[in-house]
């Protein structure tokens, strides 16, 4: 049989340094690629189904324990569709508070993926410990970065996994300025801290590699977005959360246990993340950190996925100067929290996870009680982009052993900060009985 | 420094869960490079690449058990490990994705989805002692990062974790939190659940929601009797008691008394 002798599988049962259980298979053919195809095999958890019947006001905390390493972002898409339902606006002290939160998530989980996911596969090793033997200050200046925005987290949050100060109309308890202004200090070595990954990353290597995304994230008109704003394409897209749906479609597909997320006009793959919000927000960072981005060698528009580390250490800086700026603007709001008034509505919301939109709709009955509940994270979303930029980056190692043409399509995939756990948690039940 | 051969070997593994329990584990910034150096992290999939092959001395299990797969593959894991520690609500009793031991099914397959054919599930979502032996069960979702670190010590010395069984209660008055059930009328699990987040909710103006699940011998029945009083409907009461530890024996028995 020549033509089987010419056929070879690659597999990676199980993917290290992602969150969540997924796998990769390549099927390569006389020299060809033939098949790629993520494999997310998570078991599914059915959120949607049992917040069925849950109060308004515990979707946030429910929705947080999709992910462990993004629950704030959860937390966030949870609250602002249930104010948007019932028609709540949440301003000054309080919206700062909220993004002050956000930017806590954004240097813990982008500071997790740059030092101790990604950063490996561009210097070679298997892990951050084993990299840790020979860049120890590194691997510490990371650690303590990554420490940092989980201490923003419990500041606000109570804690740094599954924060408990959320609630619908802001939170439980807010901070006094002094408590605030008692955390500037530490802020302040994270500013340099941050400033150093960048730095650091922006010597790594980078494998040729550009792809003309279609790239998606949301767009606030005076600040780099996390929690408000539209949603935006660099190719023309401009609509509110509300008509997400209009303008996206999950497909399910059968090697995942996640659903792939394309655009309904023309069925193609797209971007979220990183790499988007930079495209199309970079005119929202302040000067400086715009020099910084160029010092580091990144244009306006950056669309080489393994750069997106740089830009994660981007964010990660733009993140501490926003938590200085909160802490020096903050005055005490009266209250902890906006009333709310429930009744039969829909609302809708997306913000910027760490890995990109997070969108959450929910339909509640006049006692605020949720009668359905849609849920599309950020992975799901960028899935579909994952498989197609593998299509076009494998290839040219094809002739390579197998071990090498692993690390890198192992590396490419990391790009995405893949959060597994996130992207299943969502499937519709099949029971099978025993 | 120890050879690595001599060093024990720790395992984490992963089954259905947010990954927010082993993330704990490299939360804690401070300490993981010297637990690296006493203990080789021969099987940690979320951290490295490298799969060093058991057994395993201890063997840290996340995650509750909702398929045929993980079903098997729990005790494979048990049989590769000398001591197996579940961390979590989801190991420890089903977590939050054991609400759907509540529901009918049909409920669930009622909604039609595109191709259900391609999935593979079982009907409950289990702890992980329904399966195999657990040598001890670390509650919390997600687990206290300090906690997490004395269990490691613990059981690489061989000794029992000092991890307390009291109630939230005692952590509110360790830190001097008023008691926000007594002067505010603010329902609260604390009376009923377990010690070790160190009272947050409190301390934040926010009764407990028992995300620690059920202390040792609740009274959860009183509880649910004086919150009637002071005005909480029996939904309320139901859902109070069905989240995170949803199908941890005491709290499930006490929301079926609200059904």
């Amino acid at each position: 049989m020549s033509e089987g002798a010419k056929t070879k599988i690659i597999k990676v049962d199980y993917l290290a340094r992602v969150e969540g259980e997924g796998g990769l298979y390549l099927k390569i053919h006389d020299g060809k690629l033939e098949d790629v195809q993520l494999k997310i095999f998570e078991p599914p958890r059915f959120f949607e189904g049992f917040l069925r019947g849950r109060k308004y006001s515990e979707a946030s905390d429910i929705t947080a324990r999709i992910c462990g390493i993004c629950p704030a972002a959860y937390q966030m898409s949870a609250v602002h569709a249930m104010e948007n339902a019932f028609e709540v606006s949440v301003d000054g002290p309080l919206r700062e508070l909220r993004r002050l939160l956000y930017c806590g998530e954004w240097i813990s989980s982008h500071t997790l993926h740059v030092y101790m996911l990604h950063a490996p596969d561009f210097l070679g090793y298997e892990s951050a410990v084993h990299m840790a033997k020979d860049h120890q200050a590194d691997v510490e200046r990371g650690l303590q970065l990554k420490k940092i925005g989980g201490e923003i987290m419990s500041f606000i949050g109570g804690r740094e996994i599954h924060p408990v100060n959320v609630r619908v109309g802001g939170f439980y308890k807010v901070p006094t300025k002094r408590e605030m202004q008692g955390f500037r200090a530490t802020i302040e070595r994270a500013r340099d801290a941050a400033l150093e990954t960048v730095n650091w990353v922006s010597t790594f290597d980078f494998p040729e590699f550009e792809q003309d995304y279609t790239f998606v994230s949301m767009q606030h008109p005076d600040e780099y977005p996390m929690n408000e704003g539209r949603i935006v394409s660099n190719r023309g897209l401009n609509i509110t959360a509300a008509n997400y749906d209009d303008h996206f479609e999950e497909i399910h597909v059968k090697r995942s246990n996640a659903l792939h997320c394309v655009m309904k006009e023309g069925g193609q793959s797209y971007h979220v993340g990183p790499l988007a919000r930079y495209a199309l927000n970079f005119d929202r960072f302040p000067a400086h950190i715009q020099d910084v981005a160029k010092q580091a060698g990144l244009g306006k528009v950056e669309r080489n996925p393994f750069r997106s580390i740089i830009v994660r250490s981007i964010e990660v800086l733009y993140a501490c100067e926003e938590v200085l700026r909160i802490i020096d603007d903050y005055q005490e709001p009266e209250q902890p929290f906006v009333k709310i008034t429930p009744k039969a509505a829909t609302g809708y919301a997306a913000t910027e996870a760490p890995r990109g939109i997070l969108y959450h709709r929910y339909k509640m009955d006049e006692k605020g009680d949720i009668l359905d509940a849609n849920i599309i994270p950020p992975t799901s979303q960028n899935q579909k982009m994952i498989e197609d930029d593998l299509w076009k980056f494998v290839p040219q190692y094809l002739n390579q052993p197998d071990e090498t043409l692993r690390w890198h399509a192992e590396q490419a995939i990391r790009n995405y900060d893949p959060c597994i756990s996130c992207a299943t948690h969502f499937l519709k039940l099949d029971v099978e009985r025993s | 420094m120890k050879e690595t051969s001599q060093k024990p070997k720790l395992a984490v593994w992963k089954f259905a869960s947010c990954d927010g329990c082993q993330l704990s584990l490299l939360n804690c910034e401070d300490e993981l490079l010297a637990v690296a150096d006493v203990i080789e992290i021969a099987n940690f999939p979320e951290a490295s690449r490298e799969v060093i092959p058991g057994p395993y001395e201890l063997s840290l299990v996340e995650g509750s058990i909702t398929t045929p797969h993980d079903k098997a593959r729990i005790q494979e894991v048990r049989r590769q490990s000398k001591f197996l520690v579940t961390i979590g609500a989801c190991a420890t009793a089903g977590g939050i994705q054991a609400l759907r031991n509540f529901k009918d099914v049909n409920a669930f397959i009622d909604i039609v989805y595109a191709h259900p054919d391609y999935i593979s599930s079982l009907a409950t979502s289990s702890a992980i002692a329904d399966h195999v032996p657990v040598d001890f069960e670390l509650p919390g979702c997600p687990v206290n990062k300090q906690q997490l670190l004395e269990v490691i010590i613990a059981f690489l010395h061989d000794r029992k974790p000092n991890i307390p069984h009291h109630s939230v209660c005692i952590e509110c008055k360790q830190r001097d939190t008023v008691c926000l059930a007594v002067t505010q009328d603010i329902p609260c699990l604390g009376p009923v659940t377990r010690a070790g987040c160190g009272a947050i909710c409190p301390a934040f103006n926010r009764g407990c929601y028992g995300c620690f699940g059920p202390m040792e011998t609740p009274n959860t029945e009183s509880l649910a009797d004086e919150l009637r009083d002071k005005g909480m409907i029996t939904e309320d009461l139901l859902r109070l008691f069905r989240t995170y530890n949803a199908d941890s024996p005491a709290f499930k028995m006490e929301s079926e008394r609200h059904e």
